[in-house]
């Protein structure tokens, strides 16, 4: 019996079986590394001049400055935070109803194909690409970045609620659905029921993701934190910088905190 | 009579005290998204917003026909935004690395101080969006591919970091044990015990966030961060929008192509 155990350890199998095959992608890798590196060009010089103000941003980044750009970064602050709690209201809003119609189990097929198809555009494009055409149509500020994150919110929110739909329990539904009961009713009592804890969270997680958006979105002009934190590295202030930057951190500290604690109380 | 009686009692979805709090929350709510959109938009100039429609139509005309002569000029920017991609995911990988270790509680080395330290890390890194990182280091490093790979790399880290720690937490306890129970050293313990469990998770979250990183890098060029980003902020401060079509298509075209090779290679890992 003791024989049948191997007295050496050896190499678990492979996931290219082919040894030729395992060489050549290896030895492509490499060759595209070396390509890929080969395309940096590196100002040295520049790179040298850089680390002075480096050092500089790592020093304010430790000395925040608070204070003398307060009034900027609290108006920034205050649109961020106004913007996100508006566009992910909406956004979900919106997002229901397109999940349900993305359902294939709730939806007739021309519905279900509309759904996917708002869902899929609003994910392939960038918040930033589309905060670039919203604030060229609707002005500065923070309503085109309200809109940018709305939309945004949709594909998110819808795809993944869409899935979840498609997941739920069919047993329920079809109770449900022998006791006679129209589609209003099987939406109400058999799918909202078992979908209602995930889309709380999703809603708590878009949130989240929301308001780190709208410190982006600022750098194009739709409001927000983002502008102000873009003018402080113009005109390197990098003291005002950190500053805002670790708000930011703490923000998000903050929402993911609170949201797994809001999660927890609501389960 | 009297029977029925004994079922007077009406089924209703939740309780009287459910329903107050559920309504009571609705309220709140709805009074705070007011508020927030009346100090949002108190500065919003409406005549632009009424206006929208018309300027929309107007972009969209001359969008369209794309200038699809413009493409072979995109070829190179093309190469250097992949190349962003996959250098930054590799620095930021081999960045995030150690630090999952550090946060994972049970290979962390000293849970009190460092685990603290990799958790901020992660959070600092995960919530400054890689455009931010670029506007830093362009202002930093000057524009440039490599403000661009560095960029994408101090973003990945925080990805890589929470989902490589939390396959590291999950990691089978009794193979672990097993290791240890043949004598061997720490390092021993590593390689053999937790590394050959997480390799797969590893391999997955890595070509996951290349993917992602591919779709990042594409607009870091906005803020002077190399790739075909800058082709897209020229054309469109020439006001060449039917150059800026082209690029958009390119950057689809490239992101359905990067999803689709990270699909199938994280379905061959797993």
């Amino acid at each position: 019996m003791r024989e049948s155990y191997p007295a050496r350890w050896s190499r678990p199998p492979q996931i290219v079986t082919d040894r030729r095959l395992r060489i050549a992608l290896q030895l492509g890798a490499a060759i595209y590394l070396l390509l890929a590196f080969g395309t940096i060009e590196v100002d040295w010089q520049r790179v040298a001049v850089g680390m002075e103000r480096g050092q500089r941003f790592v020093a304010g980044f430790l000395q925040p400055d608070f204070v003398s750009r307060w009034n900027d970064i609290l108006r920034g602050l205050i649109e961020s935070l106004t913007m996100t709690l508006t566009s992910t209201i909406l956004g979900v809003a919106l997002s229901v109803p397109i999940a349900i119609g993305a359902a294939r189990n709730l939806a007739p097929r021309p519905v279900y194909y509309v759904c996917r198809s708002i869902i899929a555009v609003s994910r392939s494009l960038q918040e930033i690409i589309i905060a670039i055409f919203l604030v060229a149509m609707f002005g500065f500020g923070p309503f085109a970045g309200f809109l940018t994150l709305s939309f945004a919110t949709i594909g998110f929110l819808g795809k993944l609620l869409a899935d979840d739909i498609e997941e739920i329990d069919a047993r329920q539904a079809e109770a449900v659905r022998a006791t006679g009961a129209s589609w209003g009713q099987l939406v109400n009592y058999a799918v909202q029921p078992q979908v209602m804890p995930r889309l709380i969270g999703l809603s708590l997680y878009r949130l989240d993701i929301n308001f780190r958006e709208s410190a982006v979105i600022g750098i194009v002009g739709a409001g927000g934190i983002g502008a102000t934190l873009n003018t402080a590295i113009d005109r390197y202030e990098y003291d005002s910088a950190g500053a805002i930057l670790l708000i930011i951190i703490g923000v998000v500290m903050l929402a993911e905190y609170g949201s797994s604690y809001l999660r927890k109380f609501l389960q | 009579m009297s029977e029925i009686d004994h079922y007077s009692q009406v089924w209703t979805h939740r309780t009287p005290r459910a329903r107050l709090f559920l309504w009571a929350f609705w309220v709140a709510l709805a009074a705070l998204a007011v508020w927030c959109w009346q100090i949002m938009t108190a500065n919003t100039i409406w005549a632009f917003v009424w206006d929208a429609p018309r300027q929309a139509a107007d972009i969209g005309s001359r969008m369209l026909p794309p200038r699809l002569s413009y493409l072979p000029e995109l070829m190179g920017p093309l190469w250097d935004t992949i190349n962003i991609a996959t250098l930054g995911t590799i620095g930021g990988v081999i960045m995030a690395v150690p630090v999952a270790f550090m946060a994972a509680r049970n290979t962390s080395p000293a849970p009190v101080i460092l685990r603290p330290i990799a958790l901020f890390i992660i959070v600092a890194s995960r919530s400054i969006n890689s455009l931010i990182w670029a506007l830093l280091l362009v202002a930093i490093i000057g524009p440039g591919l490599l403000a661009g790979i560095v960029a994408i790399a101090l973003r990945s880290i925080g990805f890589v970091g929470k989902l490589l720690y939390e396959a590291i937490e999950e990691t089978d306890r009794r193979q672990i044990e097993a290791i240890e129970a043949t004598g061997a050293s720490g390092a021993q313990v590593l390689s053999y015990g937790i590394v050959p469990q997480i390799l797969p998770a590893f391999w997955g979250i890595s070509v996951f966030r290349w993917d992602i990183n591919i779709r990042e890098s594409t607009i870091l060029g906005l803020v002077g961060a190399g790739g075909i980003g800058i082709k897209l902020s020229a054309s469109m401060n020439t006001l060449a929008w039917s150059q800026v079509t082209v690029i958009l298509l390119l950057i689809l075209a490239t992101v359905i192509v990067s999803e689709w090779i990270s699909a199938k290679v994280r379905k061959a890992l797993i």
